[in-house]
Parts: structure tokens; sequence; C-alpha cells
């Protein structure tokens, strides 16, 4: 019979691969989710309903997505080279999710902490890129070559300005470790883009354009390139490419997240009269839950009812369980910091649907001589105003 | 501090064997019937006339020099950006001749044109 000493020992050396796990194992429905968020958020923006048949207000749409996805014919036309484009939908997918490794949730819950996190996220979300150009070279169509190419010369200039933009972030962080970053914060008590605005103003529009989301998805501009670089990919490899992109984009608003507004710390970390904050989550999800058990008195059919009112429920015990103080300590790192990657990802839907496409050469332009320019500036302004506060504010 | 490593490599492999392993299973659940005209490139329509394959603009080529450039760039200012603070005014100074090197480059290649995209 083993102790609870060495239950807990097991725990600790388990614990990255349990969140492995679970990062695999939920992520893909996940991104389903985001899918669907998006869906609606779109169809919120245009007065529409959205996804409205499939379960309650569409609820199981992505799960019926998936199903349709998986049962679905993968044409390989004649013409493609069958081993690379066979392989390249899995580099994305395999890029993206490895870099989830060094996403610190919170303080306890990540897969490793790498004192190079930062540079290991850029060097695989880098890498993903070859998986674009191959799937499009592999194509052997016009469609697929060009948005590849356009896609890769994009990537690659955005790639720049992110840089510089993360440069200057880590020079007031002083490490490249994500954990550490955070844990700078919470000991200076300011999130960092109220030091760094014009850095994390360059790091949205890179981001942006690394993604390859509106208003910069010239790769995959439907009125031009029909779908860019995955034309001529179906069913479940075009799911994978999808997969691939909902993972960047979550990726690079956790590093957003964890640079700028201070990863897993709640609002105020500091300020201790502020400390009904750590029960936002509990109000935040009972509020939530409340929320579906209403609409559930709305719904027309039997099932509908009984499943929005089953999912209130859930959240609402879920919400309630949060509101335990001996529970707080271990919930409230990884809900703030899904919260505002959420956040972050509402924020690049709503720049989606406000926004019109950039034309090509206004894209370039933008990045080689507005985005770089702006960087290496806010880097020298960084580096002055960091020496100038080193000498004057620790000399008092 | 290798041991940090080992939990991104069994991860790498796990995140591999996802899509390998769905592929897999969409591979026994779905349909395939294949004829000549759905196995043709999408092209709107008609019949491709040629390989796909063809030139493109040479503007593709200058971007990625340019980025190999300046990535490269960005790559020095990593460490640097860690140990400014340890560093101080010389590391500031440093940078400056550093970062003037890189924009007196920068400023010709904008001359050049080779920014333009026509």
């Amino acid at each position: 019979m083993p102790s609870t000493a060495q239950i807990l020992d097991w725990l600790t050396i388990a614990k990255p691969y349990i969140i492995m796990g679970l990062v695999v194992a939920v992520w893909p429905l996940v991104s389903g989710y985001i899918v669907l968020m998006e869906r609606k958020v779109m169809a919120d923006m245009q007065v529409r309903l959205g996804p409205m048949r499939v379960g309650p207000h569409g609820l199981l749409q992505p799960i019926a997505d998936a199903l349709k996805l998986l049962i679905k014919e993968d044409i390989i036309p004649a013409r493609v080279d069958k081993w690379v484009f066979w392989f390249a939908p899995v580099i994305p997918v395999l890029t993206a999710l490895t870099a989830f490794a060094v996403l610190p949730f919170s303080q306890r819950y990540f897969v490793a902490e790498l004192n190079v996190g930062v540079i290991f996220i850029l060097a695989m979300t880098s890498i993903g890129v070859l998986g674009i150009m191959l799937g499009g070279w592999a194509s052997n169509s016009s469609y697929p070559l060009l948005g590849a190419l356009r896609s890769t010369a994009q990537l690659v200039s955005y790639e720049v300005a992110m840089g510089f933009a993360v440069v200057a972030a880590v020079m007031v962080a002083g490490s490249l470790d994500m954990v550490n970053i955070v844990k700078h914060q919470q000991a200076s008590g300011v999130w960092f883009i109220f030091y760094q605005p014009i850095g994390f103003f360059i790091y949205l529009v890179a981001a942006m354009a690394e993604t390859n989301r509106a208003p910069f998805d010239m790769p995959e501009a439907e009125s031009e390139l029909v779908a860019g670089f995955m034309t001529e990919y179906s069913g479940f490899r075009w799911a994978l490419y999808f997969l691939a992109e909902y993972s960047n984009i979550f990726v690079v608003c956790s590093i957003a997240t964890t640079l700028f507004f201070g990863g897993w710390l709640r609002p105020f970390p500091n300020v201790a009269w502020l400390n009904f904050l750590d029960w936002a989550p509990a109000v935040m999800l009972v509020g939530v839950g409340a929320g579906c058990l209403y609409l559930a008195g709305k719904q027309l059919s039997a099932a509908n009812k009984i499943g929005m009112g089953v999912l209130g429920a859930a959240i609402i015990a879920v919400g309630l369980a949060f509101g335990v103080p001996m529970v707080i300590d271990y919930v409230s790192g990884p809900f703030w910091f899904l919260f505002k990657v959420a956040v972050m990802i509402y924020m690049f839907m709503w720049a989606r649907f406000t926004f019109p496409r950039y034309r090509y050469d206004q894209l370039m332009q933008l990045g080689w001589k507005w985005m770089i320019p702006l960087g290496m500036a806010n880097l020298l302004v960084t580096g002055v105003l960091i020496l100038v506060k080193m000498q004057y504010w620790s000399a008092k | 501090m290798a041991h940090e490593y080992i939990p991104i490599f069994i991860f790498l492999a796990v995140a591999g064997a996802f899509p390998i392993v769905t592929l897999i299973a969409a591979k026994l659940v779905r349909p395939e019937s294949p004829f000549k005209e759905k196995l043709l490139p999408y092209e709107c329509g008609i019949d491709p006339v040629s390989d796909a394959r063809g030139r493109y603009t040479v503007r593709f080529y200058i971007v990625a020099i340019l980025f190999v450039l300046f990535d490269v760039e960005t790559v020095f200012l990593f460490p640097w950006a860690v140990r400014f603070r340890q560093l101080g005014m010389f590391g500031l100074a440093e940078m400056v001749v550093f970062l003037a090197l890189l924009i007196v480059g920068y400023i010709w290649v904008w001359k050049k044109g080779a920014l333009e995209w026509i």
C-alpha cells in the first residue's frame, strides 16, 4: 500500500505527461468549439443566428463537423507528389501541438519549463511554415502554389517584426523562460503591456499575419485563390490544416497573454483589498450556467431542453466547486490564463469581421516599411528607458 | 539541463502520433471512388494546360534572402535582451552600433527598391 507521500511523488513525476495527454486528447475538441465560437461571433456581428440546428444553439455542431470530415472522401489528385502531399498536413499539426509544451497554464501546470521557452515557441511556429510550403508545392496546381508562395513570404516577413516585438518584451522581463516572465510581472506588479504598448501593437499585427488571419488572409483569399494552399486538400487532411491553424492562433494568443497580460495572474495580483477577485471564476461560471438554464426554458424540443439544462447544471456545479477556498488556489491560474487567451482570440475574430482584406503589396509594405522600423525604434527606446530608470529610480 | 527536454520529445512523439492515427482511422471509414475528372487539379472547371510549377516572380526570392538576414539579427538580439540589465550602458552602446549597421543596410535595401512589391 503506497503512502500518501509516495502518491504525491508519482503525481509530480507524472504531471507533465498527464497535461500532455489532456492537451492532445482535449485540444482537437476545443479547437472545434473555437470554430463554433467564431461562427457565432460572425453571425452576431452580421445580425444572424449562426448554426442553430445541431443540438441546442448549435452546441453539437463541432462534433457533427468532425464526424463528417472523418467519413469524407480523401481526394488525391493524379498529378501530385504523393508522399509529400500525404505528409505535408502532419507537419503544422505536429509543430503547433508541440508548442503547447512550454505554455505555462499556471505556476503548476506546464509540460516543460525551458530556459529558452520563447525561442522554442518561435522556432516551432516557424517550422510550421514548411507544412504550408510543401502542401502547396506538392499539389502541383496553380492556386495552391501561389497560395503557398504568398503564405511563406508573408509569414517570414512578419516573423521579423514579431521577433523585434518579442525581444523588446524579453528586455523588460530579463528572461526567456515563460514561467519566469510571468513571475517577473507578479514581482513588478504591472502587466508588461503598460511598459510595452507599442511592442504589443506590433506583436498583435504580426501575430494576425503569422496565423493567416483576416485582414491578412491573402494566402487563402477566397476571392482570389479559391482556398490557397489547401485547395487540393479534402477530407481529414484538410481538417488537419484547419486544426493547425486554430492551434497556432491559440499559441500566439498564449504568448501574448504570457508576455504582455500577466499569464495566469489575476488582475492586480498584489493588491490585497482586491482579493475578492479570487471569487470571479466561480461567479462567472455560475452566471454562465444560470444563463444556460434560462435558455433551456426557451428551447422548443424536449431533448434540447434537457441537454441545455444538464449543461447549465454542470457549469454551475463546476462554478460552485471553484468557490471552495481550497480549490481556488489550484484552478484560478488556469482559469485566468484561458480567460485571457479567450479574450485575445475574440479580438482576433473581431478584427477579422471588422477590417477588409489588405492587398498583397500593401501587406508586404506594411510589414517591411512600417512594422520593422517601428520594432527597431521600440527596441532602442525601451533600452534607453530601462537604463534611465535603473540610473535614477533605484539611486533614490 | 537536458532532462527538461525529455517531456518535450515525448510530446513531439505523441503530437506526431495524433494526426497519423486519425488519418489511419479516417482511411478505415471513408469511401473511395476516384475517376479521371475528379483527380484533375482544380482549375475553375477547365482542363489544366501545363504543369503548374512554372516560373514565378523573383520578389519571393528577395523576401526570402532579406528574411534570413533580418531573422539572424533578431536571434543575435535575444541573448543581449536577456542580459540587458547586467550589461547596462555598455550593452546599449554595443547594440546601437549593431543596429546602426543593420539600419544602414536596411536603408540601402529600401533605396534599391527591394522592398517595393510591383
